[in-house]
C-alpha cells in the first residue's frame, strides 16, 4: 500500500515525488511510458518564463513567479543545465507596442523582477540580428533556458534515492475507490494508494474522469519546432518572442542551454493526443513567422525538427485542486507549466496536506544531486576524472564531446536508462549534429554489455522502437 | 615536441603521414579516435577502391591495409582510441585516451584529416512522425558490416549518394527488399558504376526528382509518402507515392567535419564547408594542412590518397625548410562551377605546376572549362560530359599560372 501515488512521469509528478520525498511517506511514480519525461517536457520551447504574461491573481501567475525564483536555486543543487539569459518580447508595429507596455503592467502587478521597456537601438545593440523593423521590446531579466527533460530526471533520480518507487510501463486503464483506499488498475497490474496526485499531462482529464465528475476538457495543441546547430546558436543572445495572441506565445528564437538556437513553436489543435508529428507547411509557417523577429537564420544548419503537445483545457487557470477525496487534479498545466513547476508541486504538497496526509521529515535525505559533465570540467579536472575512472577517457559522442563514462554513469543512474534515447536525455549523446549517426552504435553497444541483453532487444525510444532487425546471414 | 601531429587515420591521415616519412620528416605521430587505424574504409567490404592508385579492385580494409603495412614500415607513431578536443593556433593539441588521461601536444606543423559526416534526417528537415527506423546510410552499414546486424527488412532509400547506393545492393543481398532510391535532384548524386552495379542489377527503381514528405509509424518506421517535386525542388500535390516499409535510409550528402578547424580559427570556405587551403594543402594558419574529405567530399578514396600525399610532402617541408612565400592568386567561380580547392595558389620559384578540383552545378553535355584572368585567357579544358556527383581535375602548368595577375576565374561555357 502507498500513501501517494502520482500518475504522470512528466517534470510536474517528479517535482512533486522531489518535494514529498523528503517526508516519512511511502510514494509511487506511475508511468505509462518506459522513461519519465516522455511527453511535454521533452519537447517544448525549454524556457523558464520571467511571468508576465498570466492574468494578475491568478494560480498561473503566482506559481509561475514562485516557480522561476526556485529554477535557479534548484538548478544549482541538482546540477541541472540552467541559464539566466533574460527575453525580449518584441514589437514591430505601434499596436503591438501596447500590448509590450500591458505585459509590463501586467509583469509589475505579478511581481517580476527587473521589468523593462528598450527602444529600437539597445535592442539592436544588444540583438545585432533581430530585424530592422523592431519598434520596442519588453526586457525581462530573470527568464531562462533550463534542460527540461533533465529538470525532471533530477527531480526523479532524487526522489528515487530518497526511497520514491518508479513504475514504468503503467498505464492507468480505471480507479476503483474502496473505503480507506483507491485501486489503480493497469493490464493485468494493480497497485493501492490511500492518495492520488493527478499529473497526467494530456491524459489528466480521462485519469479525473475515472473518480470525479467532469469539470474540464484537455484541448492538445501541437506545436513544431527547428533545433540548429551551434553554429546559428549566436543568432539570438537572449529569449527572442514575438507579440502573444490569444492562440499562444508565438514563434520564440532563442538559444538553448547548449548552445544550440531553437526556433518555434505553432500551434495547431490535435485529435490524437500523442500524435506528434511534424508537417511541411507547419514548419514553412514556422519559419516564415520566426523570420519576422531574426530574418537570417540558415536552416540548412538545422539539426533536428520535433513537435510536442500542450495540455492546453477549457479553463483558462491551472487546475490545481481536490478532486475528490484524497485526489489532486494538477491538470491544463500549460505553458508556463515547466518554469511553475516546482511551485506547483509545493501546491500539491499542501493540498494533500489538507486532505489529511501527516507530513513528518525523514531523519535521513537529499536534496541535491551529483552530475559529471565531462567537457564543462578543467583541465586538471578531466585529468583526475579519467584517473579515477579511464572510461571518463574516450569520447563516444564526438559531436557532444560524451564519455564512455558518463554514458555508463546514466545507464546506472537512480532512473536507469534502458533505451539509446535514454541516454541521449541522461547525457547528451547523440544529441549534436551529427543526430547519433556515428555514437548510435556505440551506445547500444554499450547499453548491451551493461545491461546483459542482445543488441537486438535495445530500443531507440518506446516500446516497439526497436533499432536492429535481425542478425546477418553469416552472424550465429 | 612533434615535427608533425596528423590528425585522424583514416585515408586521408594514413596517406598524409607516409608521404611527410618519405620527405624526410621524423617524429610524427597519427591520432585516431576509433580502436583502428583505416577509418571508414574498415566498413565499406564492397570492392571498387584503388582502381586509379593501385590498378587494382581492392576492397576497403584491403585498401586501409596497403597503407597501414606501409606505415608499419616508418617510425610514424600511433595513438589509437583517442579523442582530440581541441587544437590551438599555436599547435597545441589537446587529447584525451583511457590510458594517459587528458593530454597536450605541441607540434611543428599539424595535418588535418578528421574526414566528414552524414547529414541528418534533421539537417534537411523530413516531416512526419520520429520513429525509429531512419538511419544514415553510413550507421546502417556500421550496424551491418562491422556489428553483424540488419536494421531493416522493407527499405527505402532518400538520396542517391554512393553510400546509399551501396547499401541498396548489401541490404538486398543480406535479404532485405530495397523498394525504391529516391532523389530530389533531376540526376543521380553517386557514380555512374554504382548506379548501374548497384540499383539497375537488382531491378530497384530510381525516382528521380523525387523527395520523402512524410515518415509515419508510431514506434517503428511503417509507411512513407513520395512525391514528385518541381523545379523548384517542391512536392508537386497529385502525385503522392506510398511505400509499406520499416527502414528509411538517408544518403543525402556529406559535411566535412571541421569543428577542430573553426576551433583553431582557420579561415572556411562556405561552398566546401572545409578549409581554405593554398596548392600544397596549407590552410590560413601556418604550418597547418588540410587533406581528404574534411576539405571538400571526394568522389573515390583513391584521390583522397593522391591530396593526401600531396600535403604530407608540403607538411614535411614546412617542417625541414619554413614557411613559403610567394605572390598568391585567388581561384574565382565563374558560371556552372560550385566550388575549388586549392581557393588560393601560392606562386613559388621550385613548383611546377597547381592541380585544380572542382564540382559543376549541374550536368553538362560537351564543354569547356576556361580560365581567365581579368578577362585574358589563360588556359582552356574540354570535356564530353561533366555532372556534380562527379569530380572534375585539371593540372596547370606553372608557364600558365605566370600569366596570371591576382585571379584566376573558373567558369564552363557549353556553346562548344
Amino acid at each position: 500500500m502507498f500513501d501517494v501515488a502520482i500518475i504522470g512521469g512528466g517534470v510536474i509528478g517528479c517535482a512533486t515525488a522531489y518535494k514529498l520525498s523528503k517526508y516519512n511517506l511511502n510514494v509511487c511514480v506511475l508511468e505509462k511510458e518506459n522513461d519519465v519525461a516522455m511527453g511535454a517536457t521533452r519537447a517544448n520551447s525549454a524556457i523558464i518564463h520571467a511571468g508576465y504574461d498570466p492574468e494578475p491573481d491568478t494560480i498561473m501567475a503566482r506559481l509561475n513567479v514562485d516557480g522561476v525564483k526556485q529554477a535557479k536555486e534548484l538548478a544549482k543543487i541538482l546540477n541541472v543545465a540552467y541559464k539566466n539569459i533574460g527575453s525580449m518580447v518584441l514589437a514591430f508595429s505601434e499596436e503591438e507596442r501596447e500590448t509590450v507596455k500591458k505585459l509590463y503592467e501586467r509583469g509589475n502587478k505579478n511581481g517580476v523582477p527587473g521589468l523593462e521597456i528598450l527602444e529600437k537601438d539597445e535592442i539592436l545593440k544588444r540583438e545585432p540580428n533581430v530585424s530592422e523593423n523592431v519598434v520596442c521590446a519588453l526586457w525581462a531579466p530573470s527568464a531562462s533556458v533550463i534542460n527540461p527533460w533533465e529538470y525532471a530526471l533530477a527531480f526523479a533520480e532524487v526522489a528515487a534515492v530518497n526511497g520514491t518507487k518508479f513504475i514504468f510501463d503503467f498505464e492507468v486503464k480505471d480507479i476503483k475507490k474502496t473505503d480507506d483506499y483507491y485501486k489503480i488498475i493497469s493490464d493485468g497490474k494493480e497497485i493501492n494508494a490511500k492518495y492520488i496526485v493527478n499529473a497526467a499531462g494530456v491524459y489528466s482529464d480521462k485519469i479525473h474522469n475515472m473518480v470525479a465528475k467532469p469539470t474540464f476538457n484537455i484541448i492538445a495543441s501541437k506545436g513544431q519546432y527547428y533545433l540548429m546547430d551551434k553554429a546559428e546558436g549566436s543568432k539570438a543572445n537572449c529569449t527572442l518572442f514575438q507579440c502573444p495572441s490569444s492562440v499562444g506565445k508565438g514563434v520564440l528564437v532563442s538559444p538553448t542551454v547548449h548552445g544550440n538556437l531553437i526556433v518555434g513553436p505553432d500551434a495547431t489543435n490535435s485529435d490524437v493526443k500523442d500524435k506528434v508529428n511534424t508537417t511541411g507547411d507547419q514548419l514553412e509557417f514556422v519559419r516564415l513567422t520566426a523570420a519576422k523577429s531574426v530574418p537570417d537564420i540558415n536552416y540548412r544548419n538545422s539539426i533536428r525538427n520535433f513537435a510536442g503537445m500542450r495540455a492546453n483545457t477549457d479553463r483558462d487557470d491551472f487546475i490545481i485542486e481536490v478532486a475528490s477525496e484524497h485526489f489532486i487534479d494538477l491538470a491544463g498545466i500549460k505553458s508556463p507549466g515547466l518554469s511553475a513547476a516546482p511551485a506547483i508541486a509545493d501546491e500539491a504538497v499542501m493540498l494533500l496536506e489538507k486532505e489529511g496526509l501527516y507530513l513528518t521529515e525523514k531523519d535521513n535525505y537529499t536534496l541535491n544531486r551529483e552530475h559529471i559533465v565531462f567537457k564543462e570540467l578543467s583541465n586538471e579536472k578531466k585529468q583526475a576524472v579519467i584517473k579515477e575512472n579511464n572510461l571518463y577517457g574516450r569520447v563516444i559522442c564526438r559531436c557532444e564531446t560524451i564519455t564512455e563514462g558518463e554514458i555508463v554513469d546514466a545507464i546506472h543512474s537512480p532512473i536507469p536508462a534502458k533505451t539509446v534515447d535514454g541516454v541521449k536525455r541522461r547525457c547528451n549523446a547523440g544529441m549534436g549534429r551529427c543526430q547519433g549517426g556515428f555514437c548510435g552504435p556505440k551506445v547500444l553497444e554499450i547499453i548491451a554489455r551493461e545491461l546483459n541483453i542482445s543488441p537486438l532487444e535495445i530500443l531507440k525510444d518506446k516500446n516497439g522502437s526497436n533499432i536492429l532487425a535481425n542478425k546477418t546471414k553469416g552472424e550465429k | 615536441m612533434y615535427d608533425i601531429i596528423v590528425i585522424g587515420g583514416g585515408p586521408a591521415g594514413l596517406s598524409a603521414a607516409c608521404s611527410a616519412f618519405e620527405n624526410g620528416a621524423k617524429n610524427i605521430l597519427i591520432i585516431e579516435r576509433d580502436k583502428e587505424l583505416g577509418g571508414i574504409l574498415n566498413q565499406c567490404v564492397h570492392n571498387g577502391f584503388g582502381l586509379h592508385y593501385f590498378k587494382e579492385e581492392l576492397t576497403g580494409p584491403e585498401y586501409a591495409e596497403r597503407f597501414v603495412k606501409l606505415l608499419n614500415e616508418t617510425s610514424v607513431q600511433v595513438m589509437l582510441d583517442t579523442m582530440v578536443l581541441d587544437i590551438s593556433n599555436d599547435k597545441i593539441v589537446s587529447c584525451i585516451n583511457t590510458k594517459d588521461g587528458f593530454m597536450q601536444l605541441k607540434a611543428k606543423s599539424i595535418i588535418l584529416a578528421m574526414g566528414c559526416r552524414e547529414r541528418t534526417r534533421g539537417a534537411i528537415a523530413i516531416p512526419g512522425d520520429r520513429p525509429a527506423g531512419v538511419y544514415t546510410a553510413g550507421s546502417a552499414q556500421k550496424y551491418l558490416n562491422i556489428d553483424g546486424f540488419m536494421v531493416g527488412k522493407r527499405v527505402l532509400i532518400l538520396g542517391s549518394g554512393d553510400i546509399g547506393l551501396i547499401m541498396a545492393r548489401r541490404m538486398t543481398l543480406e535479404g532485405a527488399k530495397v523498394l525504391a532510391c529516391v532523389e530530389v535532384m533531376p540526376y543521380s548524386g553517386g557514380l555512374n558504376r554504382n548506379i548501374v552495379q548497384c540499383l539497375n542489377d537488382f531491378d530497384i527503381p530510381l525516382y528521380l526528382s523525387h523527395t520523402i514528405i512524410d515518415i509515419q509509424g508510431k514506434n517503428r518506421v511503417e509507411k512513407v509518402i513520395v512525391a514528385k517535386v518541381g523545379e523548384d525542388r517542391k512536392p508537386i500535390k497529385g502525385t503522392e507515392m506510398e511505400f509499406e516499409c520499416d527502414t528509411v535510409l538517408l544518403s543525402v550528402g556529406l559535411i566535412p567535419e571541421n569543428e577542430l578547424t573553426k576551433g583553431a580559427g582557420i579561415n572556411m570556405d562556405m561552398r566546401t564547408s572545409g578549409a581554405v587551403v593554398y596548392e600544397n594543402m596549407e590552410t590560413g594558419l601556418e604550418g597547418v594542412f588540410a587533406c581528404g574529405n574534411v576539405v571538400h567530399v571526394h568522389d573515390l578514396v583513391d584521390y583522397v590518397t593522391q591530396e593526401s600525399a600531396r600535403a604530407g610532402a608540403a607538411a614535411a617541408d614546412y617542417v625541414l625548410n619554413g614557411e613559403k612565400n610567394g605572390e598568391i592568386i585567388t581561384l574565382k567561380n565563374g558560371t556552372g562551377v560550385t566550388y575549388t580547392v586549392p581557393q588560393k595558389i601560392r606562386l613559388t620559384d621550385n613548383m611546377k605546376n597547381a592541380e585544380i578540383f572542382f564540382r559543376v552545378n549541374k550536368v553538362f553535355g560537351l564543354s569547356k572549362i576556361n580560365l581567365t584572368s581579368n578577362g585574358e585567357k589563360i588556359a582552356s579544358f574540354k570535356r564530353e560530359h561533366m555532372a556534380p556527383g562527379e569530380m572534375e581535375h585539371i593540372i596547370l602548368p606553372k608557364v600558365l599560372l605566370d600569366k596570371a595577375k591576382n585571379e584566376i576565374l573558373v567558369e564552363i561555357d557549353n556553346e562548344v
